[in-house]
């Protein structure tokens, strides 16, 4: 039962952090094309300042979570995955550096090094990210003897699909929340790259729920258990509703894409249950929610931490966004 | 060079350039809470600024304080999946607490403290810094509680060919734990203490701003003493844990070769690793080991010799750092007695001679914290869970050596450049001085 519990919490929590950080990631690789003034790229900086720091603690809280639930896992999903992950942290330092001294150099030629290095760093882990999640989708080569892909092979077509879609959703996502934060022209002008930005997202979340029906094993579980089917419904509602709000609300239109994200995770994570990792060779050797997990002791330690402190965590971020959630005013950047 | 060697090396680097920026995120944390808590009782402007002057430098601190850290989360599964593996039941969660705990609260609440100056009450602008300090020292907590395991082993059984978890409350609660913790974050606040103290002294030199920097001085000064006789009284204890559950570390850091009844410390002495024993003993304390290892001045000390010879630590380094560290522990309550005396009788500008001595004595604390470190876990070698598993049987089994020189290079050319950027960032706020508040 708590393994159950704990896998839907690791799934959870990937999901939380791709639809929180989502959005810092895709402001990020925004920022030089988009920012035409320096006002607007202090007002995109200010619409993210005060949440994309604790938005990136859902990935350190998911990688906590993995170890501390499923250690053979967290062992395994990251020594074998070892390159992809590293460039990933490396992309988040870059991009966590860039993003805050940005607005504290004035030399151009170390601002315009800054502004490459947020774009750079957001755009890494979000692909990345993708790659290594569409890579898990279908399973990596494990056997008894270990692992048996590099960087390379991770480069396979469903990887790259998965990683694009990655970009794109964020991007969306990213122009959806500023579009919420902000007024007057730049607001337009989020909204009109929105509405690009979701026919390029629905080409690519199509591309690849079609895709994944023919290279992994992810509808296994949804044809046995039909009802599951609501969760990647959900995903293609979620972007329908981002789609259909654009223009009416920016608030729901946000929503709605957080939402499809949310179940974009739990449609690939749902697909590979009971696995976490998947072995594409022998299913023997994949890494399960049973067969990776810590001792039943440990998962009710874990459990009754989380029934405590995780709703006083969503509380205080609640109120949190509902402090920031206000528009910024032209000429009115506070933080930076 | 091999995978285990390159991974030491990735991971000691990758903790030590982290832990350049997290003692002075503890410490410098609490004096800001301070100095906007004078503000908010005062409603003197002076204090306002100081929030915000200092609130600065700690934010840049700070930045460079979550990025390093991020890797840390990881390269234990990357690079020491058997450790992971063999001790995920037990060292994960401490870490996963750290996270839902600490890092959220404090990461939020940073963004609350930095952009809500218009937004929030003062009054909950003041809780959100107090709420950021805090939290920064909580997450000290559980990861030493995590490290603490490794040096000291509780609470778990061996089962499925790993170590499992039996009593949470005996992980929490170790005592070496708790040590390591209050002498960690009493070592942070030394840190924010003298940073403080160093970049007052500049000014004061220059007489800029000078009833600011008074001010400022004679708070770190004031926090500086305390936190200083602190970390030193609770490192004797520290010090005497460590003989009663790693007496081979605490050897190592006497470089005491072998047992004796009584025993001395040597104010000189230069180890021979080679031949295990010591080159040079001279001016001996008699007793005095025995005294602080087992606050017993008749006490059995063991010698290095007494154990099997591959489970001794490299005794040089250890040895170096410890006396570093005791040394400059001692200098650190010289100098703040000093500092609060003369910030007390206001007579800081009287003292030009004593102020460059402060200004200079800025990074001292940095080494202090950095030696700590290797005794910690230099001294702790070749076990990286002590008495359970040798660090040459942890490391991940994928990984080639071309993997672990290029992450490690990238790693090397990266953290140059950002402790470049952070230098010159702080130097140049430090050097401004105060801000005009709005």
């Amino acid at each position: 039962m708590l393994n159950i519990l704990w896998f839907i919490i690791w799934g959870l929590l990937w999901a939380m952090y791709f639809a929180l950080d989502g959005f810092d990631l895709g402001i990020g690789m925004l920022f030089p094309f988009f920012g035409k003034t320096d006002q607007d790229k202090k007002t995109m900086l200010e619409s993210i300042g005060p949440v994309w720091d604790a938005n990136e603690v859902w990935l350190i809280t998911a990688g906590g979570a993995t170890f501390a639930a499923f250690p053979t896992t967290y062992a395994y999903m990251f020594s074998f995955l070892y390159l992809p992950l590293m460039l990933i942290l490396y992309g988040l330092i870059i991009r966590a550096v860039c993003l805050e001294f940005r607005y504290k150099v004035n030399k151009p030629s170390l601002v315009s090094l800054l502004e490459n290095g947020l774009f750079l760093g957001s755009l890494l882990p979000a692909l990345l990210l993708g790659v290594a999640f569409g890579n898990i989708f279908q399973g990596l080569p494990i056997d008894q003897t270990g692992y048996h892909g590099n960087l390379i092979t991770l480069l396979n077509p469903f990887g790259l699909i998965t990683g694009i879609l990655f970009v794109v959703a964020f991007l969306l996502h990213g122009s959806l929340w500023l579009s919420f934060r902000t007024e007057g022209d730049i607001n337009l002008r989020a909204k009109a790259l929105a509405r690009k930005l979701w026919f390029i997202t629905l080409f690519f979340a199509v591309l690849f729920l079609v895709s994944a029906y023919f290279v992994t094993n992810l509808y296994a579980n949804y044809f046995s258990m039909p009802f599951l089917l609501i969760v990647p419904t959900l995903c293609v509602l979620g972007l329908l509703g981002a789609g259909f709000f654009i223009n009416s609300s920016e608030i729901m239109a946000f929503l709605s894409s957080a939402i499809c994200i949310i179940f974009l995770t739990f449609t690939g994570v749902g697909g590979l249950y009971p696995n976490l990792i998947p072995s594409n060779i022998n299913n023997a050797f994949s890494l399960s929610a049973f067969n990776s997990s810590s001792s039943q002791y440990t998962l009710t330690v874990m459990t009754v931490v989380v029934i405590i402190f995780v709703p006083i965590v969503l509380a205080y971020k609640f109120w949190t966004y509902k402090t920031f959630s206000y528009k910024i005013k032209e000429g009115e950047v506070e933080g930076y | 060079m091999d995978v285990v060697t390159l991974s030491r090396l990735q991971f000691g680097a990758t903790a030590m350039y982290h832990f350049i920026f997290v003692p002075l995120t503890l410490g410098l944390g609490i004096l800001v809470a301070i100095m906007e808590t004078l503000h908010y009782r005062t409603k003197n402007e002076i204090y306002l600024k100081m929030t915000k002057f200092w609130g600065r430098l700690f934010l840049i601190n700070f930045v460079l304080g979550i990025v390093t850290g991020i890797t840390l989360e990881f390269q234990f599964g990357t690079n020491w999946a058997q450790y992971s593996i063999y001790v995920g039941d037990i060292f994960g969660a401490p870490l996963a607490i750290e996270a839902t705990l600490a890092f959220f609260l404090e990461s939020t609440f940073l963004g609350v403290w930095l952009f809500g100056w218009k937004r929030i009450s003062p009054k909950m602008h003041l809780i959100s810094i107090w709420l950021v300090a805090f939290s920064s020292n909580l997450s000290a907590l559980w990861i030493l509680i995590a490290n603490a395991w490794m040096q000291d082993p509780v609470g778990f059984v061996l089962k499925n060919n790993r170590a499992e978890m039996t009593n949470f409350a005996a992980v929490v609660f170790s005592p070496y734990a708790w040590l390591k913790f209050t002498h960690t974050i009493t070592a942070g606040f030394v840190v924010g203490a003298f940073f403080v103290m160093g970049i007052s002294a500049y000014h004061l030199l220059k007489k800029q701003n000078v009833e600011f920097f008074k001010k400022s001085f004679y708070i770190a000064a004031t926090f500086g003493m305390i936190s200083s006789l602190l970390v030193f009284f609770i490192g004797d204890m520290h010090a005497a844990e460590v003989a009663h559950v790693q007496p081979a570390k605490l050897a190592a850091m006497e470089s005491f070769w072998n047992t004796e009844k009584a025993a001395p410390i040597y104010l000189l002495l230069v180890p021979d690793d080679a031949k295990k024993s010591n080159l040079v003993e001279a001016f001996p304390i008699p007793s005095l080991l025995s005294l602080l290892a087992y606050h017993d001045p008749n006490a059995t000390v063991r010698g290095l010799n007494s154990f099997p010879q591959n489970d001794i630590p490299p005794v040089t380094p250890v040895f170096l750092s410890f006396r570093i560290m005791v040394g400059l522990g001692t200098l650190f309550i010289f100098l703040t007695i000093l500092a609060w005396w003369f910030a007390k009788k206001d007579k800081l500008l009287n003292h030009r001679g004593f102020l460059r001595i402060m200004l200079y004595s800025l990074p001292l604390p940095y080494i202090a914290t950095q030696v700590g470190w290797i005794v910690a876990e230099v001294g702790r070698q070749p076990w990286i869970v002590y008495g359970l598993l040798k660090t040459n049987d942890a490391v991940s089994k994928n990984l080639t050596i071309g993997d672990v020189i290029l992450t490690l290079g990238i790693f090397i050319i990266l953290y140059t450049a950002l402790a470049v950027l952070d230098f010159t960032l702080l130097t140049y706020y430090a050097r401004k001085g105060p801000l005009e508040t709005d």
